[in-house]
């Protein structure tokens, strides 16, 4: 029955379409002959492409609220809300021997099956096994498919070995030109960034705009490090990354009794700031034509030809990669991340819970910052150019981009929007009238239809045996 | 009351001014261990203020918070920061909850444990023993405490899909968590039923009387007020007017005033 509502209402926006677009598509008036001309085979078009469009447009919005209706608890029978008023209840008739009792669950937990501890006789109709489903299946609302493949024990090994296996051979293949390898390693540059911010916006949920501005810290500390020192690309790295952390400090202070909006103003600002400073003072970054000659990584003193260099600036940037995500995963699941995230959520609760708000943001904006000074290093030996407009803001917002639509608060989001984001206008070179536009789209639409991203973080799912805990 | 024991919380004519306006306007007042006080008034009498300038939220423009935490020295708390307090043994919770909504019930709990626990950025990195020691620690005894709450079927649920009332008894178990000496309650019983109601009562109670935490709470609902509370400090207007057993506040025709109005000529 709701479906042909939908036609109807498909077939109703259809016939405004043909209608409004009619002047213009349909009728030519030919001023050479004086004939008017009637395409009407453009306003079946128009109609034909409207209803589609539009019909599209609504089974996709029905999705989404079906699927919003899903993410809801599912039903949390009064039962089950019995059983914990249930406990309470227990609690209050013999107070006295309840720490007696919860001890001895700590010790043996005998009634601890999947989170769940209640004494047996609460549970009476209701199984231990359904309960562990029902605290479970809930926790990650409506799992993606993409989650179900990579939570699975058995699938996760086997596709791991896959990554890493074509992550290897890919530069050897045949196709794999320079080029090919180029944009593969921008993009885990992207990745890298993608990570850092994750972060600052993802985690911590500062709103960043000028994430840009640690990103040329970074490549501009190797590419002066180099010009004025000779310093070498691997001296540079710590380098680079440090001074973009020092730098992620400065601008720390003075943002961080700003919230929401007015953060994200200042770091914009900030970021412009750092972009003029590089295009305008010439004794010190040399303006707007930039540092040239900045050499590439070397390998023990091994002299590469560029293909040689690409490829190894590529497995560079893998492993750098490897390492950014080891440290983040590792980050968000410590209590500096937990704190990051509590942040984000509700700062005044935060703070109350004895949260010190400004050395959690300052860790946040000083650790994002160190990724994207890695990353310009990175860079800058890779182009073995650097200029101040290679950091403006739509870099910002490009990666601003790869966190929000990866899904905010997900490593294995950013990773995909960073790939998504980065290799997709490089493919759609074919179709280069029109792929900012596809583009913007692809962007609206998943903002409207996904607007948690590709992957949306899950939280850590905590399982009780036996007293002591195991992770998941 | 023994009268040697120093109170845990002692304010001494705490006022808060906005702008021309007086919120809080020489307010004392005082608990002593193992007590429940609550805190009542008409709307807009100044209670959520007074908590917010007792636990740094707000910077009282005058008088003093001082605490005595059992086996420490007294100490003053004027102009520390939210987190400060926190740290100092004082817990609260929200009148209208402020749960980590996206997190888990657990994580809730476990963000309680922050200021109790020391692991850095590099611990964190590194995973050394001392921050595994550390971190299950954390979850244990973040599980103890869901435990004694009854929120220990519910660990991995997130926040914001519990029901209304398990919503409030976890931003307790997360107050818990910080080993706090004094709990500050912002209208717990808000919006529950009269059973979760009869359920926080006892709840309150165990955790006065097992976990040796006092508790100071502000409440509207006089069932439970009157019932569980050893004093109680009555505010209008931003005025301390009444502070006495719950005899003696259900007797006082300044507090009756203040909540029923007066009969006027007309």
């Amino acid at each position: 029955m709701p479906a042909i509502v939908q036609i109807r209402q498909s077939l109703i926006i259809a016939l405004w379409f043909m209608f409004l677009t009619f002047p213009v598509l349909v009728i030519r008036v030919n001023t050479i002959e004086n004939i008017i001309e009637w395409r009407w085979v453009n306003m079946l078009y128009v109609g034909a492409g409207s209803f589609l469009g539009s019909f599209a447009w609504r089974y996709f919005l029905v999705r989404q609220a079906r699927g919003a209706r899903r993410d809801k608890p599912p039903v949390r029978t009064a039962r089950q809300s019995e059983l914990t008023a249930g406990t309470g209840k227990e609690g209050m008739t013999a107070p006295s021997d309840r720490p007696g009792e919860l001890r001895a669950t700590a010790a043996t937990g005998s009634a601890q099956r999947g989170g769940v501890a209640i004494p047996e006789g609460e549970i009476g109709s209701l199984a231990p096994d359904d309960v562990h489903k029902a605290t479970v299946a809930s926790a990650p609302p409506a799992k993606p498919s993409l989650r179900r493949l990579t939570d699975d024990p058995k699938l996760r090994r086997p596709l791991l070995l896959i990554l890493a296996a074509a992550g290897t051979i890919f530069p050897f293949l045949p196709f794999a030109s320079t080029y090919q390898i180029n944009i593969v390693t921008n993009a885990l540059l992207y990745v890298m960034l993608g990570l850092g911010l994750n972060i600052v916006v993802g985690l911590a949920g500062l709103l960043h705009l000028g994430y840009v501005a640690f990103y040329a810290v970074g490549a501009y500390s190797y590419a002066l490090l180099y010009h004025h020192f000779g310093i070498g690309f691997w001296t540079a790295l710590p380098l680079g990354a440090l001074l973009a952390t020092l730098f992620g400090i400065v601008l720390g202070f003075p943002v961080l009794r700003l919230r929401g909006d007015y953060l994200a103003i200042v770091t914009l600002g900030f970021a412009e700031i750092t972009r003029l400073v590089l295009e305008n003072w010439n004794e010190f970054s040399f303006g707007p034509s930039g540092i040239a000659g900045i050499p590439r990584p070397s390998l023990f003193g091994w002299e590469m030809d560029l293909h040689g260099a690409t490829i190894y600036i590529y497995f560079l940037m893998i492993f750098l990669c490897l390492l950014t995500i080891f440290v983040v995963n590792r980050l968000q699941n410590s209590r500096i991340g937990r704190a990051w995230v509590a942040l984000r959520e509700d700062e005044t609760a935060c703070e109350a819970m004895g949260v010190n708000p400004t050395a959690a943001k300052l860790t946040a904006f000083a650790l994002g910052s160190t990724w994207a000074g890695l990353a310009g290093v990175v860079f800058a030996a890779k182009t073995t150019f650097v200029n101040p407009a290679s950091f403006t803001f739509l870099e910002s917002a490009m990666i601003l981009s790869i966190v929000v639509l990866g899904g905010m608060g997900s490593i294995l989001g950013v990773i995909i929007g960073a790939f998504v984001l980065i290799l997709t206008p490089e493919y759609l070179r074919a179709f280069s009238e029109y792929r900012m536009l596809l583009f913007g789209l692809i962007m609206v639409m998943m903002m409207i239809f996904r607007p948690q991203g590709i992957v949306s973080g899950v939280r850590r799912i905590y399982e009780f045996h036996r007293g002591s805990e195991k992770q998941r | 009351m023994n009268a040697v024991t120093e109170p845990l919380l002692n304010v001494q004519a705490l006022t808060m001014n906005f702008g021309g306006l007086r919120a809080l306007d020489q307010v004392s007042l005082q608990v002593q261990p193992g007590e429940v006080v609550a805190l009542i008034g008409p709307n807009g009498a100044g209670k959520t203020t007074f908590f917010n300038c007792v636990t740094g939220i707000y910077r009282p423009s005058g008088g003093d918070v001082f605490v005595t935490p059992p086996g420490k020295k007294r100490r003053r708390l004027n102009g520390l920061k939210t987190h400060q307090v926190t740290a100092s043994g004082l817990a609260r919770t929200f009148q209208n909850i402020r749960l980590f909504q996206e997190m888990t019930v657990l994580e809730n709990v476990m963000i309680g444990r922050h200021c109790r626990t020391r692991a850095g950025v590099l611990g964190a990195v590194l995973r050394d023993p001392q921050t595994r020691r550390e971190e299950r620690d954390i979850v244990e005894r973040s599980y103890a405490i869901l435990e004694k709450i009854g929120l220990a079927g519910e660990v991995n649920e997130l926040a914001k899909n519990l029901p209304y009332g398990d919503q409030r008894r976890l931003e307790i178990a997360r107050a818990m968590a910080t080993e706090p000496f004094l709990l500050l309650l912002d209208e717990p019983a808000a919006g529950m039923n009269p059973r979760e109601t009869d359920a926080l009562e006892v709840l309150i109670r165990r955790i006065c009387d097992e976990e040796k935490i006092a508790v100071l709470m502000i409440e509207h609902d006089m069932r439970i007020v009157m019932s569980i509370s050893n004093r109680i400090y009555v505010l209008d207007y931003g005025k301390g007017i009444a502070a006495g057993t719950a005899a003696e506040i259900w007797e006082n025709p300044v507090v009756i005033k203040a909540y029923l109005g007066e009969e006027t000529e007309e």
